[in-house]
């Protein structure tokens, strides 16, 4: 593929009048200061100082989608042929950048102040205090530890998604019933599984995992007492819903590898199991990391289970940091120390994945 | 003629045959184990919502066999036979919330699939340069929308959509949906459209039409599988989402997910109404699955093997 210019090249006669440049320069800039007056009215109206009444911020909202609609068409008029073909981007970056940067910057100023949502005296900008209280909150930290194990119990995931795939891909009967089978859980809502698993199937009088328990000789069985056994529930029930994500996408990888190089490995006096971890296991790895990368992505936002079968117990035990999150505004109704919690987590993330993923790249392609 | 067999099958092979039917077996053993892990659940599920107290407590598994079917699940739903043409307020809330998640999730998808299709193809034909960014780091700008975990935005958002007169409103939910999903879909399209030969388009230009012309005409109609594959997938996601609509949703607006969990908590041992409840939420999936697995599939595995 060549770096320069596009793959779709075409020449195209584009000329451009004073008149059209013109035009199109008024477009961007005249919506731009339709947009900058909405917002300093509505910032006036809100300040008290101009006498008009504004229900809600909503024509600030109008006000950014008529410049993006006018961004837009204002590329073609200034450029032409070449406008339109930015016309494929540019709406989803706009929508992105609305979406994300700027609630982001957003999230930076609530995240150091105190902000309860229900009290009157609305927002109180407090320096540090969120950090310091961060820093001496002993559930966050253990939160965080609970999302380490988590992320670790990938690997096993990743073991019986693996093994699962290479059931699929051998040669088996009814493969498409095992392969529709097998893809269920992935459909069913986490928390629609919090109850079918969770809460009615590991009840521990009439459930009937808790029966099985009790006929494997668990005497009193508990799911949810132990913090220890309660996190390894949390984690299975998890990884049941997702395991056909992985199997899948190792499938995928399967099917892609030539039968002719096994076939090869066969001839030359290779046991299935050297085949497999000489051969089939090294081809894999591209589509694993994959797979695992994406894993991890799901599973950092692990909360909906949590949050309705144990609600983080017994003692925090089983919180990933989105229930945390999520039950610290429950309970205060306080946006700012959730908000500065979730970029803390944030910025963990982005260094962690960063470092994953440089790490895969320098042992995938090492440089001496 | 003689009893004796004179042409029969050497130890060493007969031992083969042992083996690869011990492995057959260990094989399918495997398969149907997992089979009975994925379904159980769901099979369990579905036979709760027919079953009475006694059932329950006495942990009645089939059907006809243990236990008659009785529509007591289904009545406290409003669905059973009996009272499906009588009034009945429960049945109102369920239709309500079902309608708001079809909403919600129809309409993010219809929309992550059109945005996310549009940039993909632009980022997979043309060059840009946004300030800074060029191609590659625009790419990366979308994807790395992945990693965002939802709690981040959540917040911000609850404040924001407050001002904004969005909160407990189908739309706020649908623009939030739409950004979750978008990554998703720009993944898999973008390795969609580079898979179509350039040539296609070229032959379009050529002939006359305009690049808009040949990408909805030509194009589009090409990467359709892909399409409807991206599109299940984010319904899939959207459907099921229950973190935002928990927070920003509260009476109008609130989908499916909320209300089974809004429930899980005060029914008691009353499972079977859970279980109808359950059992109506995941159906439309279900049967989604079933019947389009061929695209689920080909879209989780589209962005696996390059």
């Amino acid at each position: 593929m060549s770096k320069e210019g596009d793959l779709l090249h075409v020449v195209t006669f584009d000329d451009m009048t004073p008149m059209r440049l013109r035009l199109g320069k008024l477009l961007i800039w005249g919506s731009a200061a339709v947009m900058a007056l909405t917002f300093a009215a509505l910032a006036l109206a809100e300040a008290g100082y101009i006498g008009l009444e504004f229900e809600n911020w909503r024509p600030a909202l109008y006000g950014f989608l008529f410049w993006s609609v006018c961004l837009c068409i204002a590329q073609v008029v200034l450029h032409g042929e070449q406008g339109k073909r930015t016309l494929f981007v540019l709406p989803a970056a706009l929508f992105v950048v609305a979406m994300v940067i700027f609630p982001l910057v957003f999230a930076l100023g609530i995240a150091f102040s105190d902000w309860n949502l229900s009290s009157p005296t609305g927002r109180q900008f407090n320096g540090f205090d969120n950090v310091r209280q961060m820093w001496g909150d002993p559930f966050y930290w253990n939160a965080l530890k609970n999302m380490a194990y988590y992320t670790l119990a990938i690997l096993v995931e990743y073991a019986v998604a693996f093994g699962l795939a290479l059931l699929l891909a051998s040669d088996i009967k009814a493969r498409k019933f095992f392969r529709v089978a097998f893809l269920m859980p992935l459909m069913l809502s986490p928390v629609a599984v919090s109850w079918m698993v969770g809460k009615s199937m590991m009840e521990i009088r009439f459930g009937p995992l808790a029966r099985l328990a009790r006929w494997l000789g668990w005497e009193r069985p508990s799911f949810f007492g132990d913090p220890e056994v309660a996190r390894a529930m949390i984690m299975m029930m998890d990884a049941w819903t997702f395991i056909p994500f992985m199997m899948i996408m190792i499938l995928a990888g399967l099917q892609a590898i030539p039968r002719e190089l096994q076939e090869a490995a066969r001839v030359d006096g290779a046991s299935a199991w050297r085949g497999f971890w000489e051969i089939t296991f090294p081809l894999m790895l591209p589509v694993s990391i994959t797979a695992i990368l994406i894993r991890i992505i799901f599973k950092l936002k692990l909360a909906d289970i949590i949050i309705n079968v144990t609600s983080g117990g017994p003692g925090g035990a089983t919180d990933s940091v989105t229930s945390f999150i999520f039950r610290e505004y429950r309970d205060r109704s306080n946006v700012g120390y959730g908000t500065l919690l979730a970029i803390v987590y944030l910025v963990l993330i982005v260094v962690a994945i960063t470092t994953f993923m440089k790490l895969v790249d320098r042992w995938m392609n090492p440089r001496y | 003629m003689s009893d004796k067999q004179i042409f029969h099958d050497s130890e060493f092979d007969l031992l083969q045959k042992t083996r690869w039917f011990s492995g057959r077996v260990a094989v399918y053993g495997i398969l149907i184990f997992w089979t009975v892990v994925c379904l159980f659940p769901i099979y369990w599920t579905i036979t709760t919502s027919f079953k009475m107290a006694p059932n329950v407590m006495q942990g009645h598994l089939v059907p006809l066999v243990d236990f008659t079917p009785r529509w007591l699940g289904w009545k406290s739903l409003g669905l059973s036979p009996d009272t499906i043409w009588a009034e009945s307020t429960v049945r109102e809330e369920f239709l309500k919330r079902f309608t708001n998640s079809t909403i919600s999730a129809l309409a993010s998808s219809t929309l992550a699939v059109i945005l996310g299709s549009m940039a993909a193809y632009g980022l997979s034909r043309f060059r840009y340069r946004f300030g800074f960014m060029r191609n590659p780091d625009i790419s990366f700008f979308f994807l790395s929308q992945l990693i965002l975990p939802p709690v981040v935005l959540a917040l911000p958002f609850l404040v924001l959509y407050k001002q904004l007169d969005l909160l407990d409103t189908s739309i706020g939910l649908v623009m939030l949906y739409t950004l979750t999903v978008l990554p998703i879909v720009i993944w898999i399209m973008r390795d969609q459209f580079s898979s179509i030969p350039v040539e296609l388009e070229e032959a379009a230009l050529v002939d006359g039409l305009s690049i808009w012309g040949a990408f909805l005409t030509i194009v589009l109609p090409i990467a359709l599988p892909g399409m409807v594959a991206a599109f299940i997938l984010c319904l899939v996601l959207t459907w099921n989402e229950y973190f935002f609509a928990a927070l920003l949703t509260s009476t109008d607006a609130k989908t499916l997910p909320v209300m089974v969990a809004s429930q899980t908590g005060s029914q008691g041992i009353n499972w079977w109404a859970m279980a109808a409840l359950s059992t109506a939420a995941i159906l439309p999936l279900i049967i989604i699955g079933i019947v389009l697995e061929r695209y689920i599939i080909k879209g989780m595995a589209a962005g696996a093997v390059k």
